[in-house]
């Protein structure tokens, strides 16, 4: 039983140098370079796991277009026309930062314009309730109403 | 005037919920391709059962072809498979395959165990035609017509559905 155990946890030891060595493998080799990709693939989106950056992706076509990305730099290729490069391929959907176009301009300023109508309509609504509140005069036996209220109220306080 | 008040967040409801119903019917992991009317990017790459003879995308034009993409790994396109070789037995269209980030030995014995629906399969072991075709899900299959423009992309196994409604419809279209 206990040696058992031994040999299970010799295994385990085992297969995590075997991971931790496999994991530090794919560095690439020119740092400048990596650092420059890293950057990039931190802004581009990968296809298979939506929600990931091609950066964070574990995903083998996240993989294949690090690769592609660092061989395009190395070609002395900009990021804007790796940008293109990939849009032309995958489309719009790759960037993070969605470009301004007609189709988009609703994702850009819709938040705005909502904003715009939220505050608008609050201003409406101020404005009117000042128009109620000021459109009622008191009549003049209200108003002496409430000064007797007001005077009882001052006389049986100040005894 | 009165009425209003009320309209007004019953129309933005109604606006709202239309958006989230459309919405229940589509698949965010479906990205429309960029490449669609476009031209099919250029290849040249081995054939798969002949590591001697190539194909290039110039070699089909003038002719209306299907590109499908799979793999021996891909599970879907296993899935995929009978009605590719029902489809060529039927001889509408020539299918030629991609061989998407696989060893050839795999390739070829998924061939043999499935049938070759294929006039031939190029064999594209890093996947980098795959990623000139915006390739992120196999299986995936583009119809590309005589000048060599994909006219169309099934993103993920090709259902009888999309074969009789849109894929063969698009083909006759083109064919004539």
């Amino acid at each position: 039983m206990r040696n058992s155990l031994l040999v299970c946890g010799l295994v385990l030891l085992a297969a995590a140098f075997a991971a931790s060595a496999r994991e530090a493998t794919p560095v690439g080799e020119d740092p400048a370079i990596e650092h420059r990709m890293m950057a990039l693939a931190a802004e581009l989106r990968c296809l298979v796991c939506q929600n990931q950056t091609l950066a964070d992706s574990q995903a083998d076509l996240a993989a294949d277009l690090r690769q592609e990305i660092r061989e395009l730099m190395k070609k002395g290729q900009s990021d804007e026309q790796i940008k293109q490069y990939l849009v032309a391929r995958y489309g719009d959907f790759v960037l993070y930062r969605p470009p301004m176009k007609t189709v988009t301009w609703l994702l850009w300023f819709g938040p705005g314009l909502l904003l715009v109508g939220g505050l608008a309509a609050l201003y409406l609504v101020i404005l009117r309730r000042r128009r109620l509140t000021a459109a009622e005069p008191l009549s003049a036996d209200q108003e002496k109403r409430a000064l007797a209220l007001l005077s009882e109220d001052g006389a049986s306080s100040g005894t | 005037m009165r009425y209003l008040r009320y309209l007004i967040p019953l129309a933005a409801f109604l606006v709202l919920t239309g958006f989230l119903f459309k919405g229940l019917w589509i698949d965010p992991q479906l990205v429309p391709s960029p490449l669609i009317d476009k031209p099919a990017p250029e290849f040249r790459l081995t054939v798969v059962t002949d590591p001697t003879k190539s194909v290039s995308r110039d070699d089909m034009l003038g002719k209306v072809w299907l590109l499908n993409v799979w793999a021996s790994w891909c599970i879907t396109c296993r899935e995929e498979h009978p009605l590719l070789v029902d489809l060529s037995k039927q001889g509408v269209v020539p299918i030629y395959g991609l061989v998407y980030k696989d060893t050839r030995t795999d390739a070829l014995r998924t061939l043999q165990q499935m049938g070759d629906p294929y006039q031939a399969s190029v064999f594209d072991p890093q996947g980098r035609t795959g990623i000139d075709y915006g390739v992120y899900k196999v299986p995936e299959t583009f119809v590309i017509d005589k000048t060599g423009t994909i006219r169309y992309k099934q993103i993920g196994p090709i259902t009888p559905e999309a074969l009789h409604d849109t894929i063969l419809p698009l083909i006759r279209k083109l064919n004539a």
